[in-house]
């Protein structure tokens, strides 16, 4: 499900070409189907207490607040799984030109040190922790 | 003068020019949103307990709208694919199933999503004077069940001229279920499912309001948030929709007609844009609606 190769002149060269942007479809039609099964399984994943599992497991015993911890990693989770597939075939970043994931390297490093620059933060103010 | 590299690759760096300038415009756009939503993250765990509302957006609307986005990515990258398979036709169709998508999307949030919010009132209780309202509260039960304390009471706001009236002297509000019948234990997890207000009408006095306003950004940190960020991702959105429509008219047919992959390309550009809005939109469902 990579990017397609340039399109070619020779008529016979296209018509290979255009078979092969045609699998690409059956592709795309896939993510888009799994795309809204996971959105479903979020909104329903968001309705597990995952704090009363881990408590149950662990024998231990999770405040709500701790508990929705657990909630946020596991949508996070999700989330991520399916910004990954959007990236990587909706995008075309599972094949692209090694300059577009330079970029995407040096955005990834400064985005992380803006997420860290927040953490620094929590560290500020002492006095009210 | 002919913008050189729209179609063909540029030597040196392997890319039609195009598509390294959207490239580096979502890096930038990658540090807005990265910015607003560090912000989040630091609102949320710095907010006293208490004071960051859960349950609050309506979840069947928002996964209505997220499938939406959803399907409109599919068909803009099949209008794509049509495009690079010379079917014109197919293409018109899956631009305007785009097109559509992205005006239900907007219509969905600003005609109904946040109107109900301006609706909604929030009223939250001086410290002090909490104890005076533990029948719409329970505070003892939420204690003893280790859950957050409950420093707010919402509903329907029955007298809105309480609202400039200096001679009203409270509040009548119909109740959120969760303040009609606080010591209930399905109350005790958020709900997300969108709950009518009750009839139950509580009568709260001014006195005892630390500060009470409509579901508005200065309501509290939640929303501000809330509407800064979906605020910003619906002008996205907007201006998506407003780039697709210059591609689906007659004015893009001659482009085609001229070279039929520069009109691909342009298309593959501003999909990437879309997919891109169409990615932020899957982390704020999660953080805003579900969590």
């Amino acid at each position: 499900m990579n990017n397609p190769p340039d399109v070619t002149q020779d008529s016979k060269e296209y018509e290979e070409y255009a078979h092969g942007v045609q699998k690409h479809v059956r592709g795309y039609l896939i993510v888009g189907a799994t795309l809204l099964a996971f959105t479903m399984i979020t909104v329903a994943l968001s309705y597990v207490d995952f704090g009363a599992i881990l408590s149950s497991l662990f024998h231990t015993n999770l405040t709500s607040t701790q508990g929705r911890k657990a909630n946020i990693a596991v949508a996070i989770l999700v989330a991520t799984f399916k910004a990954g597939l959007v990236g990587a075939i909706f995008m075309h970043l599972a094949a692209e030109k090694r300059l577009i994931y330079r970029i995407l390297i040096f955005t990834g490093f400064f985005v992380l040190g803006l997420f860290w620059l927040t953490l620094l933060a929590w560290y500020d103010f002492p006095i009210f922790r | 003068m002919e913008i050189p590299y729209t179609v063909s690759t540029r030597p040196d760096t392997g890319l039609w020019n195009a598509k390294i300038g959207i490239w580096l415009f979502l890096a930038s756009e990658v540090m807005l949103f990265g910015g607003l939503f560090s912000a989040y993250i630091f609102l949320r765990i710095d907010a006293a307990p208490g004071m960051w509302p859960h349950g609050v957006l309506n979840v069947p609307v928002g996964t209505f709208n997220t499938c939406i986005l959803i399907m409109s990515s599919v068909t803009v990258v099949l209008a794509w694919a049509a495009l690079k398979m010379r079917r014109y036709r197919a293409y018109w169709w899956y631009m305007l199933a785009t097109i559509s998508c992205g005006i239900i999307f907007l219509v969905v949030k600003l005609a109904y999503e946040w109107p109900q919010k301006y609706d909604h009132f929030g009223i939250y209780i001086k410290s002090e004077a909490l104890g005076k309202y533990e029948q719409y509260l329970g505070n003892a039960y939420a204690a003893e069940k280790e859950l957050p304390p409950r420093l707010e009471i919402t509903g329907h706001l029955h007298n809105p001229a309480a609202l400039t009236d200096p001679n009203i002297k409270e509040y009548e509000v119909a109740l959120d279920p969760l303040n009609a019948d606080p010591t209930n234990p399905s109350m005790d997890r958020p709900h997300f499912l969108p709950l009518t207000v009750t009839h139950k009408i509580a009568t709260i006095e001014k006195a005892d309001v630390e500060r009470a306003t409509m579901f508005l950004p200065t309501h509290n940190a939640y929303f501000a948030s809330y509407f800064t960020i979906t605020g910003l991702h619906g002008l996205h959105v907007l201006a998506g929709v407003i780039v697709f429509i210059y591609m689906w008219l007659p004015v893009s047919k001659k482009v085609y007609q001229r070279n039929p992959e520069h009109l691909a390309n342009r298309v593959e550009v501003s999909g990437l844009f879309w997919h891109f809005v169409d990615l932020i939109w899957i982390f704020v469902f999660p953080l805003f609606y579900l969590l």
